[in-house]
């Protein structure tokens, strides 16, 4: 009796708070400025580092003070699942209206119709403060046979090379600037110097190898996929080859990289490069946030720039802000956007995020080019970055999930030779992106 | 003496247990230094409670648990009452129509969710229930159902039909024999139905993300995963301290209702 007793009371209970509790009806905007009441627009965030929450809440109050009539909902969402989120509310009807994503997710919401073309809409302050090679990693077809620009760049993301100071020092070897950097030759060079007893030089971070690799592998010019006549195809020759080459040497030849850091994740080495057991680790830019937040006292680190091949070139994606094509404010929108992400909005956001402006006016900020925690280096970096060659290849993902990331680790894992993988990087891939070409 | 293994045995299997726990709370309590050491220890050298001024400062972790806890209550409560009959049914009567139901909800078990994310939230969206806790309970009860239909038959065909037929025998009609007689022998399988629901509810994450967009809604699974950035990096401080409030509500509730679970209502019963 008692229990029966507890239950329906708790029945009562619990469906009156879920009930009371629920929030107003859907949609992603609701009444318009013509009633008088202020127009509501949905700003779907990825902020998830502190300082960089902080920094978007913070725009996203002094816009509301500022603009009584264009309320913003601050909506935080997660890297990880945003896609899946995305696909769902866009095919529902009620994705947020000002989306934050990364350029290589817009290319199919784009293609989709999803997304609000914003080529002859974003205004001309914001367009000519950000240079046309980060605009190209928002520029994608429409499905239609024509082009359009999909969301606004605004932050980005270079590889550099986060190393222990004393080591570095100890070593005798030149420390690179971003005007003069070390060549491929002196990066494995100094990582020989570097590797003593139970040090090594450099640690590789290879659990999701894909990017990292190709990235870096423009250094020669490698860009992993030719399209001729339309028809996209996976690509490695002598080009490609280099960068997979020569950190397999690393690791396997000359011994100054660590095997077992390459199973691990980008964070992962940290604490044994704290501990002096790797002297150098090639990173994004936004491992520098990690490194400062948890270093020991005591322990000295410096940034440096990137290793360049036949040039310094890196591949880019962008993080985007975009306007989806069923918000019923679009104007209001991209008002916002132009002001969430004009110059200096776009250094605090960089700043909280760890990450590169897009916005030449963010850039030659002084928290920008300030040497603590190697500001100065990583924003030079930003000079080398290109579109991404695989940005644009319809059926990247897959490849990139089914034959790259399993090929590139077993090759790292010196399990295969560099022919057998090329040769499956090719052939499998090919036969991935034609079933997106047909 | 002799039953000195077995303590043994039971104490580790305890520690296993409460092994992630346990590593929650130290991690919680530790500075990023700390937590970055190449050689961790269990006990933090300087324990701080940053971690938990940055999780509760930062995020509505109350608002969202109070909300979690309304939607499981209520998801759990609903799905028992509406499995419960349903159960009974499927394992008493034996037919066509019977077979055909216990098949469907068989075929509806091996769905994967996400294939039906997208219609179900149009069915939503129409109903107006998108951005509403309760739209949240619909389509946990519907996803619990099924399972826990499955896990109460077991428990309604394990009470024995004799003693249904005894207290008919005694004059009592059918609903008053399942009210009396077959109802409090089920005790530990509501109970254990119950807790499933709850559980399924209090964690699910994918659902409450498409459905729920207005911060003023979101379940704790949302905001926990708020601390996590791209490719599992993470503000593991925050995020350890954030989840361990998160496991308050649900040992409460499991403390409350565990003592329910133990069974032995039934032996004897139709010994003869």
């Amino acid at each position: 009796m008692r229990i029966r007793s507890a239950l329906a009371a708790a029945a009562i209970v619990a469906l009156a708070g879920a009930c009371g509790s629920g929030g107003g009806g859907g949609g992603s905007s609701s009444s318009s400025s013509s009633s008088g009441e202020p127009v509501k627009i949905n700003f779907l965030s990825l902020a998830w580092q502190k300082e960089s929450v902080a920094a978007n809440k913070q725009i996203v109050d002094e816009w509301n003070k500022a603009n009584p009539n264009i309320q913003v909902t601050y909506v935080q969402g997660s890297w990880d699942n945003v896609n899946d989120q995305l696909v769902t509310q866009f095919a529902g009807g009620t994705a947020p209206d000002v989306i934050h994503n990364d350029s290589p997710a817009l290319s199919g919401f784009a293609a989709d119709g999803y997304l609000l073309d914003l080529k002859d809409k974003v205004p001309a302050e914001l367009k000519s403060d950000i240079p046309q090679a980060a605009w190209d990693t928002v520029t994608f077809g429409d499905g239609k046979g024509g082009q359009g620009v999909y969301g606004v760049p605004f932050l980005q993301e270079s590889q550099v090379i986060i190393a222990n100071k004393k080591l570095l020092d100890a070593s005798g070897a030149r420390v690179p600037t971003p005007d003069d950097p070390w060549t491929w030759d002196e990066f494995s060079a100094a990582a020989k110097k570097m590797t003593k007893g139970d040090t090594f030089g450099v640690a590789w971070a290879m659990k999701s190898p894909v990017n990292k690799t190709l990235n870096l592998a423009l250094n020669f010019g490698g860009t992993f996929f030719q399209t001729a006549d339309g028809k996209t195809t996976v690509k490695v020759g002598p080009q490609e080859r280099e960068v997979l080459q020569r950190i397999h040497d690393q690791l396997w030849t000359d011994k100054s990289a660590d095997p077992a850091a390459l199973g691990q994740g980008t964070a992962d080495p940290l604490p044994a490069f704290y501990k002096g057991k790797f002297a150098m680790l090639p990173a994004g830019v936004f491992l520098r946030q990690q490194v400062a937040e948890q270093a020991p006292d005591g322990f000295e680190w410096v940034t440096l720039p990137g290793p360049k091949g036949t040039s310094a070139q890196q591949g880019a994606v962008s993080q985007t802000l975009s306007v989806a094509q069923d918000s019923k404010h679009p104007d209001e929108a991209l008002k916002f956007i132009a002001y969430f992400l004009n110059g200096a909005n776009q250094a605090k956001l960089a700043k909280g995020d760890w990450l590169l402006p897009t916005s030449q006016t963010a850039a030659a900020d002084p928290a920008m080019t300030t040497k603590e925690n190697g500001w100065d280096v990583a924003t030079a970096s930003a000079k080398n970055l290109v579109v991404a060659p695989f940005l644009k290849v319809n059926g990247f993902d897959e490849w990139k999930t089914k034959v790259a990331t399993p090929v590139l680790q077993e090759y790292f894992g010196n399990k295969i030779t560099l022919d057998e993988a090329a040769k499956r990087l090719v052939e499998q891939g090919n036969a991935v992106l034609e079933r997106y070409q047909r | 003496m002799r039953r000195f293994p077995q303590y043994v045995a039971l104490a580790a299997y305890v520690v296993f247990l409460a092994f992630p726990l346990l590593w929650l709370l130290s991690t919680a309590l530790k500075t990023p230094q700390e937590m970055a050491l190449a050689d961790p220890t269990w006990i933090p050298r300087e324990p701080t409670l940053a971690n938990f001024a940055d999780a509760f400062g930062e995020q509505d972790l109350v608002g969202a648990a109070a909300r979690s806890l309304g939607v499981a209550l209520a998801a759990s409560l609903i799905t028992v009452l509406i499995s419960l009959p349903a159960a009974y049914a499927m394992a008493r009567y034996r037919g066509l129509v019977n077979k055909i139901a216990i098949g469907w909800v068989l075929v509806s078990q091996v769905f994967p969710f996400i294939l039906i994310i997208i219609p179900l939230f149009m069915i939503l969206r129409d109903l107006d229930l998108v951005n509403t806790l309760p739209g949240l309970v619909v389509v946990h009860v519907t996803f619990t159902l099924p399972f826990a239909l499955w896990m109460l038959q077991g428990y309604v065909r394990a009470v024995p039909p004799e003693l249904e037929e005894a207290a008919a025998v005694d004059g009592a009609t059918r609903l008053r024999s399942i009210a009396s007689v077959v109802a409090p022998l089920l005790a530990p399988g509501v109970v254990a139905t119950l807790l499933f629901a709850f559980i399924s509810s209090w964690n699910e994450f994918m659902f409450a993300l498409v459905i729920l967009q207005n911060p003023d809604v979101m379940t704790l699974p949302l905001t926990l995963v708020r601390f996590t950035g791209p490719e599992g990096v993470a503000r593991l401080g925050p995020l350890a301290a954030a989840s361990l409030m998160a496991t308050i509500p649900s040992l409460i509730f499991f403390a409350i209702i565990q003592r329910r679970l133990k069974s032995g209502l039934m032996a004897g019963a139709v010994k003869g």
